[in-house]
């Protein structure tokens, strides 16, 4: 017998590490490491999820998650490294939005 | 407590203490060292759960490629060997929404899930899963290849010293 509260919880509180690391956070890669601790939560639910129905659609969907996160790093750090390549730092809090981009 | 609730509990604990790790540590390089033993104990937790393809493909693909590309892009961006001290903002209200995230939806579970046990599912191996996702995820399947090839091209765009210039 299985007790899905215990990864459950833990899911939980992976999540919430992850936005406390996500919003704290000054160094634009460990957002991004951060982002991923997110993803890994959702995908833990996903797969007790399956616990409970007794089907394979919750695996099914925490396999594309993987493969979106895939995605989302390899874009994501290209971004970084375009950005480092601009303005020789990566911190995050340092990047206006409103500047004029051919600066 | 059964042993599988021991293993879970476990498990679970080296997960978030390697998670907190990730989040609190100076290092930029042992937050990413931190990450795979994090993403590792996740992956543990899917064999548990029976998930073991899906275990699997976490080692090969987060273990595996996202650590050494996020230890590639420390590494691009010279990061400072030994602690660095600017990496922080200040922590008020990152706490308060990060502590109220994990531990809301945490009680949300126990408030629901308290006690209750299920019987262990069907064993996700490579074949089964497989078989569902041809069966009835085919569309969001082929949707996902064509994403992945524009983040591919848009990665390589992004990545190029100047462009016609």
């Amino acid at each position: 017998m299985i007790r899905p509260v215990i990864p459950l919880v833990t899911a939980a509180l992976l999540l919430g590490i992850a936005v406390y690391g996500v919003l704290r956070r000054r160094n634009a890669v460990l957002v991004l490491m951060s982002v991923e601790l997110m993803l890994n939560a959702v995908n833990l639910i996903l797969v007790t999820s399956d616990t409970l129905r007794r089907t394979l659609t919750g695996q099914a969907f925490s396999l594309f998650v993987i493969v979106i996160a895939a995605a989302e790093i390899g874009v994501g750090l290209a971004l970084v490294l375009r950005l480092f390549r601009l303005r020789n730092t990566i911190n995050v809090d340092e990047v206006s939005l409103d500047e004029n981009p051919a600066n | 407590m059964t042993a599988s609730d021991v293993m879970f509990v476990a498990v679970g604990l080296i997960a978030v203490g390697a998670a907190l790790a990730v989040v609190l540590t100076e290092h930029l390089v042992r937050a990413g060292l931190w990450l795979v033993l994090a993403l590792g104990a996740v992956a543990v937790e899917f064999l548990l759960l029976r998930a073991e393809f899906v275990a699997w493909v976490q080692v090969l693909i987060y273990v595996g490629a996202v650590v050494v590309l996020l230890l590639f892009a420390v590494m691009l961006t010279r990061a400072p060997i030994g602690p660095s001290g600017d990496l922080d903002r200040p922590p008020g209200p990152a706490l308060l929404v990060g502590a109220g995230t994990g531990l809301g939806l945490a009680g949300l579970f126990v408030w629901v899930f308290a006690g209750k046990q299920f019987e262990p599912p069907p064993v996700g191996t490579a074949k089964a899963l497989g078989n569902n996702i041809f069966d009835d995820w085919v569309l969001p399947f082929e949707v996902l290849s064509v994403l992945l090839l524009a983040a591919l091209v848009g990665a390589i765009v992004l990545s190029k010293k100047e462009i016609s210039s």
